[in-house]
């Protein structure tokens, strides 16, 4: 081969407390498709903002053809011709798609010019977008779109994509897959970051694995199964959750032609919806996000009110009724967001314990707490759930965010609950915390419990649901058995390529 | 009550003078709170500039001086927030609200020694012309530079933001801040010249009150018109169109229940006192009503490092 497009040699960055990166080396071919494996924590982040000028390495060099290469900020490395997609939209949700696209352009042409541009850059890579909608209406997918094609404005030789796939259906998978072997045809390097193995067996063309900071091994990924990568990435084998299906005939939850205006601007209306959970069942709810997954969390753990009879527990009317009284009847919730739904980050464990075990657990009497209850339930919840933790008076704040994560569901789960909600229980989690996780629900469901997940992990879903729904602009399909769907069933549940119609028009 | 004793014509003239301090004050703070930023120091940086501009002008003899100053002291005054906010990431709301009470009291130490004294005055603009067209000339031709260049502002402030790869810059850090930085744009440099501008401005329109509209240097004497200035950025969905609409309206309303006062309406001055304010508030929540979004990072801070 010939000069590698971008050399790394020692890379290092550390940050008080933690080595993100320690001496991390790989080259990039020109029109290589590289993957960056690694877990949460296990620093592919810190590197690729690195690349991007975000960061500046406390050692090590790069080179860019050949050339020493060290941006300075992102404008420099967008000028060496390296793009980055990232793994939060950085759009901005009031302005248009053609304002967002300029934002990102050093240069930018004349609006009129711009968006004859992008519809034309937009059309070639098969990922239609009117440039003048504004993009807090766009999907998930649409809005990913957009971040390409302000990338590929930029002509770049490099295309940074941080876990692009987590937001979209499989179709919409599919075409960004179409569009990304077009572009590494043309010569376009491609680094791709994603702890989803199929989606790099099936695209990439080396890995380099990433594990506490360090480069652990390069393959080539289509020679490795799943299972092998996952070893590499984790360092140990991991067992998948098992599961002894035990649905009872009676139900723990109805809920009848629900309708619900969205609490915010750029929410979701939920449209509709009807569903029936049974005892001792897993009801995964699969869709992309913001297609109303905050809002039926908040309808069902009652933060938001509807009509008595649209949510029947146990036979009992309660969508009428707060948190706390559905709570105490058995309908417990743990929404997505850890750090300011889920927990309050700047109060210890405890508090955190006693803000949603307080009425089950008896923690308090007469207005007045019983503290040592409360530090015994959350030391019962660290202990149970495995949290490392120095203990239940450390802030939330302080939890890595798998910890939280099982501290947040362990919460729940220790409190019996006849229906247990969650959303996206192991986003941003690491593989074994996620494991654990998963195997606690299923363990609960063992016990008679109901439990709804709703997710984005698509394999989460297939892994612990007896039935699966997704939703699909605020309207919740009807629930199949999970067991036996194929990917593109899955996928049109989801409502296939958001927005292909309507961007044509 | 004699209502034959108000002259229209001067009523609308007058509308012009008594709408332009909040005019200034309420767009410096538009382009604040379109970056970002929520700064509720305007009634603070606004007196300030009013006893800074007086000063100036009765030192130099030069009304042009005396805004320039004004100006300059408003935009100094800001950057004190903007130091607190941006750099200590200090609470904005609290920061803006020690700006107002440092400023009233800054304010009053200035001007001691300039109660009672009577600054140069603020020549009317020469139109020619214009000014001798019947009715229309003279209400809307017969003042001083600082009306029209309000106006000017106004239409500068809206061409800036919609028209302007800088307005759209501006708005983008307003919108949301970490995006803003992850393209690499200067989300607190951006924020430091907002608040300067926006200092500038409230500067102005204090310097329009001690100057020419009432004109001497009284302690307080901007009476709240910061605060309406601040709620009038608000209600008018952050739009300069309708910043001037309600500025108008405020000011309109203002003179017409002086007038009344003095024709001996027989409603009590208090309503007749409160009506501009009520009336301002009441017809800009109506138009608001279209579901128009404050920028999604108003009063957050921005921390870069992550």
């Amino acid at each position: 081969m010939g000069t590698p497009l971008l050399t790394l040699s020692g890379l290092t960055k550390a940050y008080p407390g933690v080595v993100a990166n320690d001496d991390v080396s790989f080259d990039i071919q020109p029109g290589e498709v590289h993957a960056l494996l690694g877990e949460n924590g296990a620093g592919k982040s810190t590197l690729v903002k690195m690349i991007y000028g975000l960061v500046s390495p406390d050692s090590g060099r790069m080179a860019l053809n050949g050339a020493p290469y060290t941006p300075a900020s992102p404008n420099a490395a967008r000028a060496a011709g390296v793009a980055m997609v990232f793994q939060h939209f950085s759009l901005f949700d009031a302005l248009t798609v053609a304002e967002n696209v300029a934002l990102g352009m050093d240069n930018p042409p004349s609006t009129g010019e711009l968006a004859s541009k992008i519809r034309s850059v937009s059309d070639a890579y098969g990922l239609p977008l009117d440039p003048h909608r504004t993009v807090g209406d766009l999907s998930a997918g649409e809005r990913q779109r957009v971040e390409i094609i302000r990338c590929l404005l930029q002509d770049p030789k490099l295309l940074i994509m941080d876990e692009p796939t987590s937001v979209l259906t499989p179709q919409e998978v599919e075409i960004l897959f179409r569009t990304l072997r077009k572009l590494s045809a043309e010569g376009t390097a491609i680094l791709y970051i994603s702890h989803k193995l199929e989606e790099i067996r099936a695209l990439c063309d080396n890995a380099t694995i990433l594990r506490l900071g360090k480069k652990v091994a390069t393959c080539i990924p289509a020679q490795k199964t799943a299972a092998e990568l996952a070893e590499m990435m984790v360092g140990s084998s991991l067992t998948p959750p098992k599961r002894v299906s035990q649905v009872s005939e009676e139900v723990a939850l109805h809920v009848s032609g629900l309708n619900l205006a969205p609490a915010q601007a750029f929410g979701t209306s939920l449209r509709d919806i009807t569903l029936t959970l049974h005892k001792g069942e897993v009801l995964g709810i699969g869709g992309v996000a913001g297609n109303g997954q905050d809002e039926l969390l908040a309808a069902l753990s009652g933060e938001r009110l509807c009509a008595p009879s649209q949510i029947m527990l146990d036979g009992r009317p309660v969508g009428n009724l707060g948190p706390a009284q559905r709570r105490k009847m058995g309908l417990l919730a743990a929404p997505e967001e850890r750090l300011g739904h889920a927990a309050v980050p700047d109060m210890s464990l405890t508090e955190n314990a006693l803000m949603t075990g307080v009425t089950r657990q008896g923690l308090a009497k007469g207005g007045w707490i019983n503290w040592a209850a409360t530090k015994g339930f959350a030391e019962r919840v660290i202990h149970q759930f495995d949290v490392r933790t120095p203990g239940p008076h450390v802030a939330a704040r302080a939890l890595s965010g798998g910890n939280l994560q099982k501290f947040v569901i362990g919460r729940e789960v220790l409190q019996a609950p006849h229906v247990l909600v969650v959303n996206q229980p192991t986003w941003g989690v690491d593989a074994s915390a996620a494991a654990a996780i998963r195997q606690a629900l299923l363990d609960l469901a063992a016990k008679g419990a109901a439990i709804i997940c709703i997710s984005q992990d698509l394999d989460e879903l297939m892994e612990i649901s007896d039935r699966f729904a997704a939703l699909n602009e605020g309207r919740l399909t009807h629930a199949r058995p999970a067991a036996g769907l194929t990917i593109e069933e899955i996928g049109l549940m989801m409502g296939g390529a958001h927005g292909m119609e309507a961007a044509h028009v | 009550m004699d209502l034959s004793s108000i002259n229209p014509i001067l009523l609308l003239a007058s509308l012009m003078v008594a709408a332009t301090p909040v005019l200034f004050a309420a767009l410096g703070e538009l382009i604040v709170e379109r970056a970002g930023v929520l700064n509720l120091g305007v009634e603070g940086m606004m007196i300030t500039g009013a006893v800074a501009g007086f000063i100036v002008a009765v030192e130099t003899g030069s009304p042009t001086m005396g805004f320039i100053g004004a100006a300059v002291a408003g935009a100094l005054l800001s950057m004190l927030f903007a130091l607190l906010t941006q750099v200590f990431l200090a609470n904005q709301v609290a920061s803006g609200l020690a700006l107002t009470l440092f400023g009233l009291g800054l304010s009053a130490l200035l001007g001691q020694g300039y109660v009672g004294v009577k600054p140069p005055s603020t020549p009317k603009l020469d139109l020619g012309m214009l000014t001798d067209l019947p009715v229309i000339g003279r209400i809307l031709f017969v003042h001083d530079a600082m009306v029209y260049v309000g106006l000017l502002l106004a239409v500068a402030i809206w061409f800036f933001l919609a028209r302007t790869r800088a307005g759209l810059i501006l708005r983008a850090v307003g919108e949301n801040h970490d995006a803003a930085h992850a393209l690499g744009y200067k989300v607190v440099r951006i924020r430091f010249a907002a608040i300067a501008f926006g200092g500038a401005c409230a500067g102005l329109g204090g310097a329009y009150l001690s100057l020419v509209r009432v004109p001497q240097w009284t302690e307080g004497m901007t009476a709240g018109i910061g605060w309406i200035s601040l709620a009038l950025v608000v209600f008018a969905s952050w739009k300069p169109g309708r910043v001037v609409m309600g500025a108008y309206l405020f000011g309109g309303v203002n003179v017409l229940q002086l007038n009344l006062q003095a024709a001996g309406a027989a409603i009590p001055v208090e309503y007749l006192a409160m009506s501009p304010y009520l009336i301002t508030i009441i017809v800009l929540v109506i138009m608001s009503a279209d579901r128009s979004r404050a920028p999604a990072s108003l009063g957050r801070p921005f921390h870069a490092s992550h």
